[in-house]
């Protein structure tokens, strides 16, 4: 029997996961307000449902954008036929306009530096194939994103090693620890460092990079002669001050070797629609990763239509400021609510969740522990949130809960199901009656085993990822 | 600030290994540089190196205006537009893949059935193609390929895989069909090569050539894969374009009737950019008969899902089953018609075409007209062709054939109109031709000349043809006019 590949007899996706194994458990038992009350509540899955009246309103207004027309003129032939992967140069112009609107205008954007993709999952692959090869590195600050293990790694062959991020500096990138990190990844583990992935705002931690972090970003990649990904994704979702800088804004144009990516998935809240772009300065960059599109093109109808929406300028202006203040109010009600039940998050401007402080609920300062809570979290309380651990955080006892997917009275139902949970944990704490293990382990050994897993982890090329 | 430019980028990024520089898009670019308008631009180039399917999309646009719930941007449509705006599921919208494995069913004639949990989303054909190559093989391995094949294979099957491309030549002599011994040879090849084949990948009906599969070789093929356990990809992508017998055989159809088929090797790649007619739209398929494939391929569809948007029209669309009928139908002949117009008008002048039932082109015998039977030769037409006669064909070399003399032409993309148009200038090119060759001829019985240069002035044929049509994609349509 002819075997698969590598890549399809292997779990590179990290399927078995928390993340992924908490969306699943959601999938079996969903939450519903009539049908399903005492299902799982999902707060794993980082979706903008806040603003569809604003969309379903203009598409109302709109009448000929969903009619396959333009000036009365029907474009339906030209749209099906049109897979050009330079992209319709309405919809980029429209793109470019909205990106920089979103950054106050403090940048402007060329559309023809800009790639289209499905995705920003598939932009970040294409990113990573154009800039690195197989057996090749990328740092990324921790706690990052799951779904990076799939998008950077899977196909491209391409490692992940990890700038440690503490919570005694609010998980700040260091000038240490990115020196740290690459000579983990050139001497310890023998990989060809290409260059850095960030997140900004963050995902999972809902801040904006300081400008002290993004000029200690740029100042790293210039001695290293590396490249810089900022995947800024979530940079329509900044409702509170710092402003959202982006790192083109500090960067010089001239500079090829930083990059973004964006998506209007989290930022209008249409993930469905698969639209993803890759932005570089780099024309060498730009080309192949244009070839590159051709695998994942976004559709001509979605361009179209989009192409309509970002080019209302009264639409676009009134929607980024409506849709933050939305955000923000939503946000309150999560910090507030969770601080009843006496959980703290870490202090965020940004994004579609928060970064919460459970430390004090763990049996123990392990993962292990943090495990335990997480499966008592998803089965007994039902809510689906994502353990640090799934996030590659350094420490146990953080969790991301997402609060824009839902309606406020799920959200209500949500921290109700906390404080009461909360509540029991306090009092049974006292009686030790669940039989957690109790030992402490010293922040040393935690940092050398974490090293270590990422040691382990580092063996791609000879088989599967645990 | 360092300021060098393209360093320290990855070898996918600096190489030339996309392919894109190959003649056959070569043609691309002549026709964007001057592109045929019936009325702003007669003299410019008619684009006919492009494999599109334009003959029935107004019925496609008319079954729109009748079903406005189709869109979830019409007031009739819109209630649906948060919960589609919102889904990403990688299995993709369930009404989604019970229509396309419906539509496929249909299209092979009820003789086979499909099962909706098999059917996985993928970024066009070329995301498909690409995606089964990730999972079914590793960096170095190899695939077989019958030659003449799609040029973009090198791009989509090789580039960012690493997966090494083994050609089976097949010849004109008996009508480019594959045969045992071939697949033998090319196995044998890459065995002394050390290349570890893994499979092999046909395209039925096949592009460049326009044929479709006896049965006799497509059980010849399943035995020859299952004996040497490699797999079979199938690019059926063109099923729906078989415009008169033999029916399309699909692999899907085969399977049921051989016992001895381990069916964990059988593979397919569907779109729908040929069969409707719908390229902008990015829908490819992966459809296989292996669980595991299914499980993984689904997952690496993330990097290339198709919009929802997308998938919710295509849903509603292709569920309207008397609306497929009538499409499939009427799409069958409009093509016979296209290509019979198309063949006779050759013939007319002498040019004979490889016989084909499908596709959206011909595989065209240029073979007399060579000054020399090399691909040189070939070369040399073919510039004639672009820069003279003003017609984008793509010659066979770029179909890594391996007879120079074959050209591939579309007719499907392009009206009836400038079909006569296209006719004519091949008519008047073709005595050009025949009385340059006699002149040689008559030349080297009184002297010694080696070769000559082809020499034609560039001089457009008669075309007595006023034409005014709206339908041509070209440079001066609104949506590449367009800015905000």
């Amino acid at each position: 029997m002819s075997t698969l590949s590598i890549k399809a007899t292997c779990d590179s996706r990290g399927q078995d996961s928390s993340y992924f194994v908490g969306l699943q458990e959601y999938e079996m038992n969903p939450y519903d307000e009539i049908n399903n009350p005492d299902g799982i509540i999902q707060m794993g899955l980082a979706e903008n449902q806040l603003s569809f009246d604003l969309l379903e309103t203009w598409l109302e207004e709109n009448p000929d954008a969903s009619r396959f027309k333009r000036n009365q003129e029907s474009i339906f032939r030209e749209l099906a036929l049109f897979q050009d992967y330079h992209g319709l140069p309405s919809f980029k112009n429209a793109l470019v306009r909205f990106m920089s609107e979103i950054r106050g205008n403090k940048v402007r954007f060329d559309p023809n530096k800009l790639v289209l993709t499905a995705g920003a999952t598939s932009a970040n692959e294409t990113l990573i194939f154009c800039l690195a090869d197989p057996g090749d590195a990328f740092l990324l600050p921790t706690p990052y994103y799951p779904g990076f293990d799939r998008d950077l790694k899977w196909r491209t062959g391409v490692e992940i090693v990890p700038i440690q991020c503490s919570s005694s500096n609010g998980f700040k990138i260091t000038a240490p620890a990115l020196e740290e990190a690459f000579q983990l990844a050139q001497i310890t583990c023998n990989l060809k460092v290409k260059g850095i992935l960030v997140t900004n705002p963050s995902n999972p931690l809902g801040k904006t990079l300081t400008r002290n972090e993004l000029d200690l970003l740029l100042n790293f990649i210039h001695i290293k002669g590396i490249h810089l990904i900022s995947d800024e994704i979530y940079s329509g979702t900044v409702f509170n001050s710092p402003r959202f800088v982006s790192i083109m804004e500090v960067s010089d144009k001239k500079n090829l070797r930083v990059h973004i990516v964006y998506s209007l998935s989290k930022d209008l809240g249409l993930p469905g629609f698969r639209v993803g772009a890759i932005y570089s300065n780099d024309p060498t960059v730009v080309s192949a990763a244009t070839k590159m599109s051709s695998f994942g093109l976004v559709s001509s109808h979605t361009q179209s239509l989009l192409s309509a929406m970002l080019s209302d300028k009264k639409f676009t202006k009134n929607y980024i400021v409506e849709n933050k203040k939305r955000l923000k109010r939503r946000h309150a009600v999560v910090v507030r609510g969770l601080k009843m039940a006496g959980i703290s998050c870490l202090e965020s401007n940004s994004g579609l969740f928060c970064w919460v402080d459970v430390r004090h609920l763990l049996s123990s300062q392990t993962f292990e522990a943090e495990m335990e809570l997480w499966r008592k979290i998803l089965y007994d309380i039902r809510l689906n949130i994502s353990p640090g651990s799934s996030c590659h955080c350094l420490e146990p006892g953080w969790f991301r809960v997402c609060f824009a997917n839902m309606s406020e009275e799920t959200l209500n139902l949500a921290i109700q199901r906390i404080k009461t949970f909360v509540h029991t944990v306090s009092c049974r704490k006292g009686s030790n009656i669940i039989g957690f293990n109790y030992y402490n382990s010293s922040k040393n050994s935690r940092s050398t085993k974490s090293v270590g897993n990422w040691v382990f982890r580092l063996s791609y090329s000879q088989g599967c990822e645990r | 600030m360092e300021l060098k430019g393209s360093s320290n980028l990855s070898k996918l990024a600096t190489s030339d290994d996309h392919g894109e520089n190959s003649l056959y898009f070569e043609g691309w670019k002549a026709y964007d540089n001057d592109p045929f308008h019936p009325t702003r631009n007669r003299k410019g180039v008619i684009q006919m190196g492009l494999s599109e399917n334009q003959l029935s999309l107004e019925l496609i646009e008319d079954w729109i205006k009748k079903n406005p719930q189709a869109s979830i941007c019409t007031p009739e449509g819109v209630h649906a537009f948060k919960d589609i705006a919102n889904f990403q599921d990688y299995h993709g919208l369930p009404r989604f893949r019970n229509a396309v494995a419906k539509l496929m069913g249909k299209v092979r004639g009820g003789r086979a059935s499909f099962d909706p949990e098999r059917i996985v989303m993928a970024g066009g054909a070329t995301g498909a193609s690409e995606l089964l190559m990730f999972c079914l093989a590793d960096r170095g391995d190899g695939f077989l390929v019958p030659s003449p094949c799609y040029p973009a294979f090198d791009r989509d099957l090789r580039w960012r895989t690493g997966v090494q491309l083994v050609h089976v030549e097949c010849k004109s002599s008996n009508n480019f069909q594959l045969t045992k011994q071939s697949l033998e040879n090319a196995y044998e090849n890459a065995r002394k090569a050390n290349i570890n084949v893994k499979g092999l990948i046909i395209a039925n009906p096949s592009n460049p050539l326009g044929t479709t599969m006896d049965k006799a070789t497509f059980k010849m093929l399943v035995n020859f894969i299952n004996d040497k356990k490699i797999h079979l990809v199938c690019d059926e992508i063109y099923s729906a374009t078989v415009f008169r017998g033999p029916k399309l055989v699909s692999v899907s159809e085969i399977i049921e009737e051989m016992d001895r088929c381990d069916r964990d090797l059988i593979h397919i790649v569907y779109s729908l950019s040929k069969d409707m007619g719908l390229p902008g739209f990015r829908v490819g398929i992966v459809y296989s008969y292996n669980d595991k494939v299914v499980s993984c391929a689904r997952k690496m569809s993330s990097f290339g899902l198709i919009s929802s948007q997308t998938q919710h029209f295509l849903a509603c669309m292709l569920s309207d089953e008397e609306f497929v009928e009538e499409y499939l139908t009427e799409s069958a002949v409009k093509l016979a018609n296209q290509h019979d117009l198309f063949t006779r008008g050759l013939e007319e002048v002498g040019i004979k075409c490889l016989e084909s039932n499908a596709g959206l082109y011909v595989w065209m015998d240029l073979r007399p007209l060579l000054k020399e039977a090399t691909f040189e030769g070939e070369m040399d037409l073919w510039r004639v062709i672009i820069s003279d006669v003003k017609l984008n064909v793509s010659p066979g070399s770029s179909f890594h054939c391996h007879e120079p003399g074959w050209f591939r032409v579309c007719f499907a993309n392009m009206d009836i109109k400038t079909m006569r148009i296209a006719l004519a200038r091949i008519r008047k090119f073709v005595v050009r031709e025949n009385d340059q060759v006699q002149q040689v001829k008559k030349q080297k019985k009184t002297s010694n000349l080696g070769h000559l240069t082809l020499s034609f002035s560039s001089q457009m044929y008669d075309e007595t043809w006023v034409v005014s049509s709206p339908r041509m994609l070209s440079p001066q349509s609104p949506l590449l006019r367009a800015k905000t």
